[in-house]
C-alpha cells in the first residue's frame, strides 16, 4: 500500500469523523472544547460562520455527525453534539457587534427566491462582499420551512427570529407576502445572478384511495396543515387521528395534534418501525407523547359513512429484503385493519414543484422533477440561475440545504467575477502542534468516561397543553460541560514524521486501543488484516508510513483512536505529534476572519 | 513518563482460550523513559501470558531494584508481585517457589540487578534450576543512577559522556549456560515476534528458564558508539527466529524439512526453530557456547533460543517437595501424629 498523503487536508479532514459527516463541515471539536472553556459566544460564532443557524439547528439537525461521532465506535453513545450546539447559542453573550457588516456596494445585484436556509445562507455569504440581495418569500417572516413546517414547540419563534434576523440585517431587501409566480419576470429586472431556494413545497397526495373525494374535509396534508397551524390558521383538531407515514413530518404532525386536542393520535405506517424515515429521537419523543406507532399497514381506503370520514382500512403487510436490497411489502394474508378517526394527515413525502419557471428560461428539469445542476457549483443549465436546499435534489434538510448555500454563493460570486466556477476556493487549513511540555498538551487529552445524559423535558401535561411551549429545556452548563469533557478531541491528529522513528515500539505498546502496528508493507485488504487488531471498519482510514529502517511500515488504524496523544508522550524522538487540525470549508467571503 | 491511561480499549480485542482479552493483562501505565526498551519487554511478557491463556492470579512477578525491577508494575495487573531487596530476587524466587510450586514464576531483574550485586544470588539460582522464567533487560549502564557503565557493558563502547569501556562485559547467556542452566535465551527488546515466543516457551519449561535480552537505555545508551542502542543492536543482530505452539493448539502450520526443527516440551508444547540449516543444535551445550563465542568474536549479537534440556528436573523435583503447594496442605497432613512419627522412629531402629 501507498504511503499516506497527509498533506492533503482531505485526509485528517476524514479523521474529524463528525466535521466530515456534517454537510456543512461544522468544526465540532472546536466548539465543543470552547463551551468547556465556558467560552459560548465564541462557540456560537464557529457555528454561526459555518451553519448559519446554530440556535434552530442545536434543536432541529438530523444530526447526521452524531452516528459518525469515534465516541460512539469505542463506547456505547456518540457525544451529544446536537445538544451542545444548542448550549452555546442558549448561553452566548449578544454577539450582535461581533458579525460582519453589508460590504462597500460593489454594484452588482442578486435575486434569492425563498426565504428559507439555503437562500439566507446567500445572502449571508455574499452581502458582506457588497452584493445587493433582493429576497422574494411568499410568508409574512423569514425562515421558509423552518417556519411554517418546524413546530414552535420544538423551535421557539423567538430564536428563528433572531437568527433570520442577523441575516436580515446584512442589508438584505426582503420582500414578503410575495409568491413568485415567474422565473421570467425576475429575469427580465437584469439581476446579475438568480438563486432558487424555494423548497421542496408540495406534499404528496393519495388521490386515488377510495373515499379520499367525499372525505376530503377531514383529510390533510401534513405539509399544508403544519403550515396553517404555525400561520394560525388552524387551531384544533378531531379527537381520533390517523397520521400515515413514517418521517419526521410525521412526527411533528401527531406531536402537534396532541396539542389540537386530538386525543388518540397514531401514526400509521406502511414500512416496519426500524425501516422509517423520521430520526429515532423524534419516534422516542412521539412515542413518550403517547403516540402509538402502528407498522406494517399499509392504507387501503378512507371509510365514509353518511358523507362523513368514520376510519381507515389497512392492509396488514410484511418486509421481505431481496438479496439486491431491495424491499417489498407482502400482504401477510390477515383480514383487513379498521382504524376509527376523526382526522388524517397524510405526510407521506413531499415533491419539488416549479410550475413558475418557465421552460423558455433556458432552466432545465429531469424526469423526475428536479433541475438539471453541476452538482458542484449548484449552476442550472442557465448559466445565471442556481439552485440550493430542497429545490436543488429534493427533500433533504436545513444543514444540507446551508452547504448548499455556501456553495452557491461561492459560485455566484465567481461568476460574477468572470472566474471560472469549477475552480473553487480552497478551504482554510492550519495544523499546529499542541505540544506544551513532556506530557502536557494545550488541548484536554485525557479520555474521561462519563455517559451521554438525556435532555430534561417539560413535562407532559404541561407541554401537551401549550403548542408553544418548548418541550426540550436544554442542557444545563454542569451537564453541558460533562457532555463537551466526552469529546475525543478528533481534530487533534496523530502527525508522525517517519524519519525520526527509531522504531522502538513504544507508540504501539502504550496505545490503549492497539490502533498502532509496525508490520511488513502489503496491499491494503492484506494488511488491514495483518495489524495487532484487523482493521475490519472500511470506512475509516488506515495511515502507512513511508518505509521505516527495518523495512518495515507503521500503520495506524483510525477507526477507533482516541486521540489521547500517548503515541506522543511516549515517542521518545517526537516522531508523534498531537497537531489541532482546524478546516474551514471556504465561504464565498471570510466570513469572521480574526474575530474568530 | 505519562500519567493517565484511558479505560478504553479496542471494542474487537480478540480473546484468549480463557476468554480474556490483551487488556486483562495490563498493569498500570509505565513511567520509565518515553521509549524505553524495558516497555517493549513489558508488552512482550504481558502479550506472552495472554497468547498462551495463563490466568492473571496464577503468576507470580518477582523482581530486585532498578528500572528492569520497576517493570512489574506495568504488566500482570491482578497477579502477584514481590519488588525484593536489590540482587535478592533469587532467594525470594526460591522460597516461593518451594511453598507454592503451582504458581507461574517470572523474575524480572537488569544487568545490574543480575550482574553486579545480585551476581551471587544468581548463579545459585541458576545451579538450583528453580523452575522460573528469569528475564533480563540488559542495557549495559545505570540508567536509574544517570548512565554509568554497567558489567555487562561491551569491551569498546562508548558512555553517554564520551568515556570508552576498557573492561570486558559480562557474558550472562554464556555464564548461565556454564553453570547449568536447562533453558538459555537471548533476544532483542525490539524484536517482539521472536522475544514473545522465547518468553511463551520459557513459561512452559519445567526449570530454570534464562533470556537475556538487549533493551536499549534511550535516555543514556542509546547514541552513536554505544554498543546496545536501538541501532547498533539491529545493525548486528543475529537472528535465530523461531515459533511457539502450546500444547492444546493444533499445530497448522507446516514447515519445509530442513529449514525448520523442533523440540517438544514436557508439556506437550512445541518450539519450531528455523534457521536449521546453519546446523545449530539447542540441545548441545558446548556448541552453544561456541556459537555465541563466535559471534561475538564476529561483532554479532545471536539472538535465539540457545540451549535447551527439555527433560530436566526442577529444584522441588530435586527436594522432592510435596507435590501439592503448602498452602493447600491442611493440619493433619502437616502434624500427621504420633502414630507416623512413631513408624518413622520405627523405620531408623
Amino acid at each position: 500500500m501507498r504511503p499516506t498523503d497527509t498533506s492533503d487536508p482531505e485526509y485528517f479532514h476524514r479523521v474529524v469523523d463528525c466535521q466530515y459527516a456534517c454537510p456543512a463541515h461544522t468544526p465540532v471539536p472546536e466548539y465543543i472544547r470552547l463551551i468547556a472553556q465556558q467560552r459560548y459566544s465564541e462557540a456560537y460564532l464557529i457555528n454561526w460562520e459555518s451553519n448559519v443557524f446554530p440556535g434552530v439547528l442545536g434543536r432541529t439537525c438530523d444530526r447526521p455527525c452524531e452516528p459518525a461521532c469515534r465516541r460512539g465506535r469505542v463506547e456505547e453513545e456518540p457525544v451529544a453534539i446536537c445538544r451542545l450546539k444548542r448550549v452555546a447559542a442558549d448561553y452566548k453573550d449578544d454577539i450582535a457587534d461581533r458579525l460582519p457588516k453589508a460590504g462597500k456596494s460593489n454594484g452588482k445585484k442578486i435575486a434569492l427566491i425563498g426565504g428559507g436556509p439555503a437562500s439566507l445562507t446567500v445572502a449571508r455569504d455574499l452581502a458582506p462582499l457588497g452584493y445587493e440581495m433582493h429576497l422574494f418569500d411568499a410568508q409574512a417572516k423569514g425562515g421558509g420551512f423552518m417556519r411554517s413546517e418546524i413546530p414552535s414547540f420544538r423551535l421557539p419563534e423567538s430564536v428563528l427570529d433572531e437568527e433570520v434576523g442577523y441575516v436580515l440585517d446584512l442589508g438584505i431587501k426582503a420582500t414578503f407576502n410575495t409568491f413568485v409566480d415567474s422565473l421570467q419576470s425576475i429575469l427580465d429586472k437584469d439581476y446579475d445572478a438568480v438563486f432558487v431556494g424555494s423548497g421542496a413545497p408540495r406534499g404528496r397526495d393519495l388521490p386515488n384511495l377510495p373515499g379520499r373525494n367525499e372525505a376530503d374535509k377531514n383529510i390533510h396534508i401534513g405539509l399544508d396543515w403544519l403550515a396553517n397551524v404555525a400561520f394560525e390558521h388552524v387551531k384544533k383538531i378531531g379527537k381520533r387521528v390517523i397520521v400515515l407515514g413514517g418521517g419526521n413530518t410525521a412526527m411533528d404532525c401527531c406531536r402537534t395534534s396532541r396539542r389540537l386536542g386530538g386525543e388518540e393520535v397514531k401514526v400509521i405506517v406502511r414500512s416496519p418501525f426500524a425501516d422509517m424515515k423520521a430520526s429515532d429521537w423524534e419516534k422516542e419523543d412521539a412515542i413518550h407523547e403517547g403516540i402509538p406507532i402502528l407498522d406494517n399497514h399499509v392504507p387501503k381506503e378512507f371509510v365514509v359513512e353518511k358523507g362523513k370520514l368514520i376510519g381507515m382500512r389497512f392492509e396488514k403487510v410484511e418486509a421481505i429484503y431481496h438479496e439486491d436490497k431491495r424491499r417489498e411489502l407482502v400482504p401477510t394474508g390477515d383480514e383487513p385493519v379498521f382504524v376509527p378517526c376523526d382526522d388524517v394527515l397524510i405526510a407521506i413525502g413531499q415533491e419539488n414543484a416549479f410550475p413558475w419557471i418557465e421552460p423558455s428560461t433556458g432552466v432545465n428539469f429531469t424526469s423526475s422533477g428536479v433541475p438539471v445542476l453541476d452538482p458542484l457549483t449548484m449552476q442550472s443549465t442557465r448559466s445565471n440561475v442556481f439552485f440550493g436546499g430542497d429545490a436543488a435534489f429534493g427533500p433533504e434538510n436545513i444543514i444540507t440545504a446551508v452547504a448548499h448555500g455556501h456553495q452557491a454563493a461561492v459560485s455566484i460570486d465567481l461568476f460574477c467575477r468572470g472566474a471560472d466556477l469549477k475552480v473553487r476556493p480552497a478551504p482554510d487549513v492550519t495544523l499546529v502542534s499542541q505540544k506544551m511540555g513532556i506530557h502536557e498538551w494545550s488541548y484536554d487529552s485525557e479520555p474521561v468516561d462519563g455517559k451521554r445524559e438525556a435532555v430534561p423535558l417539560v413535562e407532559l401535561e404541561k407541554a401537551l397543553k401549550n403548542r408553544a411551549l418548548e418541550v426540550e429545556l436544554g442542557f444545563d452548563l454542569e451537564t453541558a460541560f460533562k457532555q463537551a469533557e466526552r469529546c475525543l478531541n478528533c481534530d487533534a491528529q496523530t502527525v508522525f514524521v517517519p524519519s525520526n522513528c527509531i522504531e522502538c515500539d513504544a507508540c504501539a505498546d502504550i496505545c490503549p486501543t492497539t490502533c498502532i502496528s509496525f508490520i511488513e508493507n502489503a496491499p491494503e485488504p492484506e494488511l488491514r488484516k495483518n495489524l495487532l487488531v484487523p482493521a475490519t471498519n472500511e470506512e475509516q482510514p488506515i495511515y502507512v508510513s513511508e518505509k521505516l529502517k527495518t523495512g518495515k511500515v507503521l500503520v495506524k488504524d483510525e477507526d477507533v483512536c482516541l486521540h489521547c496523544g500517548l503515541c506522543a508522550e511516549r515517542c521518545p524522538t517526537a516522531a508523534w505529534d498531537m497537531q489541532k487540525f482546524f478546516y474551514n470549508t471556504a465561504k464565498a467571503a471570510p466570513i469572521l476572519g480574526d474575530a474568530r | 513518563m505519562s500519567y493517565i491511561k484511558p479505560n478504553f480499549r479496542h471494542p474487537r480485542l480478540p480473546e484468549n482460550a480463557l476468554g480474556h482479552t490483551v487488556a486483562d493483562y495490563d498493569g498500570a501505565i509505565s513511567t520509565l523513559c518515553a521509549g524505553c526498551g524495558h516497555d517493549s519487554i513489558s508488552a512482550a511478557i504481558r502479550n506472552a501470558c495472554f497468547l498462551s491463556s495463563i490466568p492473571p492470579h496464577r503468576i507470580a512477578k518477582v523482581s530486585g531494584i532498578g528500572c528492569s525491577s520497576k517493570m512489574p508494575t506495568y504488566f500482570l495487573g491482578k497477579s502477584h508481585g514481590f519488588n525484593s531487596v536489590h540482587g535478592r530476587m533469587p532467594s525470594v524466587a526460591t522460597g516461593a517457589s518451594l511453598a507454592n510450586r503451582s504458581l507461574t514464576y517470572i523474575g524480572v531483574s537488569g544487568d545490574g540487578d543480575t550482574a553486579s550485586i545480585g551476581m551471587g544470588q544468581f548463579v545459585h539460582l541458576v545451579r538450583r534450576n528453580v523452575n522460573m522464567t528469569y528475564v533480563v533487560a540488559n542495557n549495559g549502564c545505570y540508567g536509574l543512577t544517570k548512565g554509568q557503565d554497567s558489567a555487562t557493558a561491551d569491551h569498546g563502547s562508548i558512555s553517554k559522556y564520551g568515556e570508552v569501556n576498557s573492561f570486558d562485559g559480562i557474558d550472562l547467556a554464556s555464564l548461565a549456560l556454564l553453570q547449568g542452566a536447562s533453558f538459555v535465551a537471548r533476544s532483542f527488546s525490539g524484536d517482539k515476534e521472536q522475544l514473545e515466543p522465547l518468553i511463551r516457551a520459557a513459561m512452559g519449561h519445567n526449570g530454570f528458564a534464562f533470556i537475556d535480552v538487549v533493551s536499549p537505555c534511550v535516555t543514556f545508551n542509546n547514541h552513536a558508539g554505544s554498543t546496545k542502542s536501538y541501532e547498533a543492536t539491529r545493525d548486528h543482530l543475529d537472528v535465530m527466529p523461531l515459533d511457539f505452539v502450546p500444547m492444546r493448539e493444533e499445530i497448522r502450520t507446516q514447515y519445509s524439512e530442513g529449514t525448520s526443527k523442533s523440540v517438544t516440551l514436557h508439556d506437550g508444547s512445541v518450539i519450531y526453530l528455523h534457521k536449521a540449516e546453519t546446523g545449530f543444535a539447542t540441545n548441545d551445550r558446548t556448541g552453544s557456547l561456541t556459537a555465541i563465542q563466535k559471534a561475538k568474536d564476529d561483532g554479532r549479537i545471536l539472538t535465539g533460543l540457545l540451549y535447551l534440556d527439555p527433560d530436566t528436573q526442577d529444584l522441588n523435583h530435586n527436594l522432592k517437595i510435596a507435590s501439592r503447594p503448602l498452602n493447600e496442605l491442611g493440619k493433619d497432613e502437616l502434624c500427621p501424629g504420633s502414630k507416623v512419627l512413631n513408624s518413622i522412629n520405627e523405620g531408623l531402629r
